[in-house]
């Protein structure tokens, strides 16, 4: 049901194609856009695209598919599980109007959480398109996303961490020193999460296995993540290992995800599989997603979308399978994608925003590439602007400096530091436990405890001759 | 302690770990955040990788030291050719055009393949990629280890004249294989920097080369470099691909480089380690 759409300004009327060329055409400009060819072709054609935008009624998203119903089950799956009852309060409005309703008291926490499954991430992404970042920041801050598995993530007042102890050889020792390391720093409560360097069943296994020894043995509330391809870890699961959360990347069409090697049937079959463990102990989210903007060009599956649009449909795919955790990695992809600074601050408010709109628990890795225009500075900005806006978790890792992956993210002490300047809070539950393990002193100080906290002692005097602890 | 007499910089006793790990750990924290030394040196390793990124090849001196390598192996001067990235900001924001030459650098690539007439095993080309610094530190010495490992190979390849490309990607390498005739394509090319390793080079082997391929048809060597994998090491390893590249007749997923699977064996040997032993 595609029809153009046109906008009448003083003497010139401005031609859009199909709704997909104008939602492209109003984003906010981004090197993947242009790659893609679908961006504006002027700072006065975004604009225009971005007024004429605010004109289409919401309404009008679920009539106009942007990837055709009959070839992509992502497309399916939005218009088969939208509620229509919950869209009534905003059914009436326009893109323009709910930016509006949105930014009002009218949209409570709780309004917010009453409309969510009458929304549809291209609802959302055209939003946002007309949004600027303090609009962005304002309403996701409202947005209310509760998570468990052995601790609560994502309430108000709370920021939390993954702890990302990669290794480029996957060494036992020095995935063990990274993790002492986050823990002693009071990172670690969203998941500790490793991108295994040699990615194969068994190798995942053994990772698995580590992170559940020192889970158990420290009496960590929280969780233990191989980001390993979903097959894998189904695999594993049936060979007994102990999985507490089920990894995969994702994307916004069918096309991008079967790039990747899977299917919504299957993401079904692994959280049946992990729900089946039953190894959560307050909560069984057991989903760990990660997106990113310009995935689908890479994968040759953007369907002529813009990039940022393509992104907001992942979430969708993302809240049918009730996630523990949703990653939007914003400045790993390179600069073709996201060039510099801006851009990746930008596309990072908008995941944040867009995700917590859909009732998506949103985390953001903050990084960036060597070959990005972009530097801590810029990192440290995004790192304020999402702690403001009630961001879920971010990544924490030795001193920013990703040695598996070559790139770089937020670090143990950036936590503190959002922690400190923000006064957020780990989850309550490891906040209790960094507490009981005397890791923090005093933990509404977001300060560390000068010497080992005895129970790691131990473990370091073995290995150092004593002279560590 | 009251706070007028702590430290100014918290040392952590664990930093002792470091001999495990390159990662970053045990810094120590000022306040709660990182100490000035560990801040600055952070900036430096940023500074040198982005240095690498964007420093321009310095080709004429590159092109002088392969020139002076002769080696029986090899056929004709190095060329310098380019892609159609006019420069830095156009190459990273196109990664197409970084896979193209550009229409002056492939008429003469063409012209100089109907010069010589004749087919060749293999060629060498060496790409700017995203690290000027790999190339012009290790493509030089890398070539030297390689042609002496030729000398001692029962089999006698011909190369092509080695080109140096400017602004290019490892796709390149299957337009300038495909004109000059190559059976396969090595391309040497700088990796994208990461903060501890500003110059290393990756080495992608491929198969008939001809546009239209992609990373599932190439073999890859990365981190070729004096403080990561040995310029011999290296070496041997591109011959052993080269060799199964012959017997096979592809490359890519297909050819299993198995001089990686000692690695993989040591992988799955048991897990212990320090907090749970």
């Amino acid at each position: 049901m595609q029809h153009t759409y046109s906008y009448t300004l003083g003497p010139r009327t401005w031609q859009f194609r199909d709704l997909a060329d104008l939602m492209a055409k109003a984003t906010p400009a981004r090197s993947g856009d242009r790659l893609a060819g679908v961006m504006a072709a002027s700072a006065e054609e975004r604009v225009i695209a971005q007024m004429c935008l605010a004109e289409v009624p919401l309404k009008t998203f679920l009539s106009e598919a942007l990837v055709p119903y009959e070839d992509d089950e992502i497309t399916r799956l939005i218009l088969d599980t939208h509620d229509a009852e919950a869209f009534a309060s905003v059914s009436h409005l326009t893109v323009g109007d709910f930016r509006n309703w949105l930014l009002g008291d009218a949209a409570s926490s709780e309004m917010l959480t009453r409309i969510r499954p009458g929304l549809t991430p291209e609802m959302v992404a055209a939003v946002s398109k007309i949004m600027r970042n303090q609009d962005l920041i304002l309403v996701a801050r409202k947005c209310r996303v509760e998570t468990a598995f052995r601790d609560t993530i994502g309430l108000s007042g709370h920021l939390s961490t993954r702890l990302q102890p990669n290794h480029p050889t996957d060494d036992m020792t020095g995935i063990a020193a990274s993790i002492l390391d986050g823990l002693l720093y009071g990172n670690g409560d969203a998941v500790i999460g490793i991108n295994p360097a040699t990615d194969n069943v068994a190798q995942a296994t053994k990772l698995m296995r580590m992170m559940d020894e020192v889970i158990r043995k420290y009496e960590i509330p929280t969780q233990s993540c191989v980001l390993t391809h979903v097959t894998n870890t189904l695999e594993a699961i049936e060979q007994g290992a102990p999985v507490d959360l089920v990894f995969q990347s994702i994307g916004g069409t069918e096309a991008t995800n079967r790039s990747f090697g899977f299917g919504l049937s299957t993401l079904k079959e692994a959280r049946d599989a992990a729900l089946g463990l039953k190894r959560g102990t307050v909560g069984q989210n057991v989903m760990y997603f990660e997106t990113g903007q310009g995935s689908s060009l890479s994968a040759d599956a953007h369907h002529g979308l813009d990039q940022q649009t393509c992104e907001a449909r992942a979430y969708a795919v993302a809240r049918a399978f009730d996630p523990l955790l949703v990653n939007t990695v914003v400045g790993f992809i390179g600069p073709e994608y996201l060039f510099d600074g801006k851009e990746i601050i930008r596309a990072g408010l908008e995941d944040h925003f867009c995700g917590k709109l859909m009732g998506v628990p949103m985390g953001c890795d903050i990084c960036y590439t060597n070959h990005a225009e972009a530097d801590q500075n810029d990192m440290d900005n995004l790192l304020t602007l999402l702690g403001v806006a009630g961001c879920t978790f971010i990544m924490g890792i030795p001193g920013s400096d990703d040695i598996m992956l070559n790139y770089q993210t937020t670090s143990f002490h950036d936590a503190l530091y959002a922690r400190r300047a923000l006064d957020l809070h780990p989850a309550p539950e490891f906040e209790a436990w960094l507490e009981k393990m005397g890791v923090f002193d005093d933990v509404r100080r977001h300060e560390p405890s000068a010497g080992v906290p005895g129970l790691f002692g131990p473990s370091l005097k073995g290995l150092t001759g004593g002279g560590a602890a | 302690m009251s706070d007028q007499h702590k430290p100014p910089v918290i040392d952590n006793p664990w930093r002792v770990l470091r001999q495990y790990t390159d990662a970053r750990i045990g810094l120590g924290r000022a306040g709660i955040s990182l100490p000035t030394s560990e801040m600055l040196e952070f900036q430096l390793a940023h500074a040198r990788a982005r240095d690498a990124v964007h420093f321009p090849l310095d080709v004429e001196p590159l092109l002088a030291e392969l020139t002076a390598l002769e080696d029986k192996h090899l056929t004709g001067l190095p060329i310098r050719l380019h892609s159609q990235a006019e420069d830095r900001f156009t190459y990273l924001q196109r990664p197409d055009q970084g896979r193209k030459l550009s229409e002056a650098s492939r008429n003469e690539v063409v012209a100089l393949a109907d010069d010589i007439g004749e087919a060749f095993d293999l060629a060498l080309v060496v790409v700017d990629g995203l690290s000027s610094s790999a190339v012009q530190n290790n493509a030089v010495p890398f070539i030297r280890a390689f042609l002496t490992d030729l000398d001692r190979e029962p089999a006698d390849l011909k190369l092509a004249p080695i080109t140096v490309v400017e602004q290019g990607r490892v796709a390149i390498g299957d337009e300038i294989g495909e004109a000059l005739n190559a059976r396969a394509v090595a391309v040497l090319i700088g990796e994208r920097p990461g903060l501890s390793s500003p110059d290393s080079l990756g080495v992608y082997l491929t198969w008939n080369p001809r546009p239209g391929l992609n990373d599932a048809d190439r073999n890859c060597i990365s981190n070729v470099r004096p403080a990561g994998l040995r310029f011999e090491s290296a070496s041997q390893r591109l011959l052993y691909l080269v060799r199964e590249a012959f017997r096979l007749k592809l490359s890519g997923v297909g050819l299993k480089d198995r001089t990686e699977e000692a690695a993989v064996v040591d992988a799955s040997s048991d897990n212990k380690n320090f907090l749970t032993h």
